[in-house]
């Protein structure tokens, strides 16, 4: 059986994360003495040549992202990390344990970022509902100022970085980049027009780097042990680990880091196989966002590439396991209902679109109309909204609907 | 603590909008933002008053109507979807007599229900004010309460 490979979870559950000396006992701070040795434009393509990709959903290189920060609108006296900790995709807790168990080691990413790009100030914003992760958020913030991990003059250099941490308050689409930034700065969450991206024009119109916790969570090992031993892990296009969340009908549900490149049937072997044996229907990978797959795609290879390749997503690394008794109707439904009470209302075709595929989808429960018919409308006006709505969520139910019709309802 | 005196922990700064409303509405006995609090806040950030009550009214945490000292947060997400959150939510309501979205008549629990709250590996899941409870069951439910009822009579 395939055994995890823990890196970024490589403290969890072991030190005490509210105590500082134990992350340090554990080599902390050390990816950050390395890339404070380099000058900022060397760390980033240590990140770059790296491989290392967005792990908040979207994939993408974050040491392009970090080079686009650096070199956005030069002459803008500020420039800001902000650390995406809003993680609120049904079915994924994977920031949520980083934040609870090793604290420091995202926190020591953001501070490599925030070098690397050359920003002063920081904010995380953590979910509302994220007590503990708040909490020790806090601890790791204050004892990094006293060990002069943060402020001024940090490890006896020239750089200073300050950083705050900033509540969310149960919206979902502040998740999303460009509504993160509306909400910081303390506006109601709804999306903003792209271009231009934050890396020219973000928090408060400055060059603004917007990374997930995982992703950050990644940079320090990264600078400490080098790109060949990331590179070495993961397949040929997908380097690192992923930190997959498996729940529902798995015997042990969970958070399990593995290598890019996992199979699925590894992964719910990995979880004690299904629940109390009974025999597997679907998955739903990567959230209500995410694509629902069947036996079919058990073994094949779990990498961003290889997914998008076969019609599915990695997405956040939720991997939500359903068994032969379970409804994919009744699953897609609640993702659909998700959608409506998580839609800002800002563009009409997402506002009245999710209202519209909730009700179609109650119908198809019911099966009081030709499910044929609801199908077929149901993924015209999925495509509409994904083809009309400014942000990711509007563009997301086409996603789940999609896969869902594919393999398991008439159409 | 009064309101003002809440506020100015903070620096007067907009991004600290929605800290500080989290800190009003948790000193608040009754979980909810009086037009007073919303007033005073706007006049220390300098916004106006509805671009205050726009952020408050969008936010779900945030409530504009008084609440009970508990709120009740059930996890309506698929996974606990999956591990039958649907059977559970009607036991809830029995054991505090309330329908969804009401608060209980001696006002102790105001009942909600949530987005997912990121505890999938242990579902079903419910919080209550910063408290998680995670492998629900109708026994573990009348517990739960019966205990937070009796520290709180």
């Amino acid at each position: 059986m395939i055994q995890e490979t823990r890196i970024v979870l490589k403290n969890a559950g072991k030190i005490d994360p509210e105590n500082i000396e134990d992350y340090l006992k554990a080599g902390g701070y050390e990816g950050l003495r390395k890339a404070l040795s380099m000058p900022p434009a060397e760390v980033i393509d240590e990140l770059l040549e790296a491989g290392l990709r967005g792990r908040g959903g979207a994939g993408f290189s974050t040491g392009m992202k970090q080079r686009f920060t650096s070199e956005g609108c030069l002459r803008c006296p500020q420039r800001y990390v902000v650390v995406n900790a809003d993680e609120g995709e049904p079915g994924t807790f994977k920031d949520r344990v980083i934040m609870e168990q090793d604290p420091h080691l995202y926190l020591e990413g953001t501070i490599i970022a925030a070098w690397a790009i050359q920003a002063t100030k920081g904010y995380i914003y953590i979910r509302g509902e994220y007590t503990d992760s708040i909490k020790k958020t806090k601890k790791a913030i204050e004892d990094a100022y006293d060990r002069g991990y943060l402020g001024k003059h940090i490890m006896g250099t020239e750089f200073s970085f300050d950083v705050e941490i900033r509540l969310g308050a149960g919206s979902y689409l502040c998740g999303e980049e460009l509504t993160m930034l509306e909400s910081l700065e303390g506006k109601r969450g709804t999306p903003r027009i792209k271009p231009p991206f934050p890396a020219e024009k973000g928090l408060f119109d400055m060059p603004t780097l917007v990374n997930n916790v995982e992703t950050l969570a990644n940079a320090p090992l990264i600078l400490s042990r080098g790109k060949a031993w990331y590179q070495s892990i993961g397949t040929e296009r997908s380097h690192g680990t992923k930190i997959f969340t498996i729940s529902g009908q798995v015997n042990k549900p969970g958070c399990y880091e593995l290598p890019m490149g996992t199979t699925l049937e590894q992964l719910i072997e990995l979880a004690g196989g299904m629940r109390d044996g009974r025999p597997f229907k679907a998955a739903l990978l990567g959230g209500a966002a995410g694509t629902f797959v069947d036996g079919s795609m058990l073994k094949e290879r779990m990498t961003y590439d290889n997914l998008k390749e076969k019609g599915a997503t990695l997405g956040s690394g939720a991997v939500i396991v359903l068994a032969e008794e379970d409804s994919v109707e009744q699953i897609l439904h609640n993702c659909l209902r998700f959608f409506r009470h998580e839609s800002c209302g800002k563009c009409v075709p997402c506002r009245t679109g999710t209202t519209m595929l909730v009700k179609r989808s109650e119908q198809l429960l019911k099966g009081d109309a030709d499910s044929k018919t609801l199908v077929r409308q149901m993924l015209q006006e999925s495509e509409l909204m994904a083809a009309t709505s400014l942000c990711p969520l509007g563009q997301s139910p086409i996603l789940p609907m999609k896969s869902a019709a594919r393999y398991f309802l008439e159409h | 603590m009064s309101t003002k005196e809440i506020i100015r922990q903070f620096d007067p700064v907009k991004d600290n909008l929605l800290n500080i409303l989290h800190a009003l509405q948790n000193s608040h006995p009754q979980n909810y933002l009086t037009e007073e609090a919303l007033e005073e806040t706007a006049r220390y950030l300098k916004l106006t008053k509805a671009a205050v009550f726009g952020v408050a009214g969008y936010y779900s945490m945030f409530s504009l109507r008084p609440r009970g000292r508990f709120i009740v947060r059930v996890c309506i997400s698929p996974v606990c979807e999956v591990m039958k959150i649907h059977a559970l939510l009607p036991v809830i309501e029995e054991e505090l007599g309330v329908s969804t979205g009401e608060t209980t008549k001696n006002g102790l629990f105001t009942l909600e229900t949530a987005e997912c709250l990121g505890q999938c590996q242990e579902a079903p899941s419910m919080m209550i004010n910063d408290k998680v409870y995670n492998n629900l069951s109708g026994e573990r439910i009348r517990e739960i309460f019966s205990e937070i009822r009796s520290q709180n009579s």
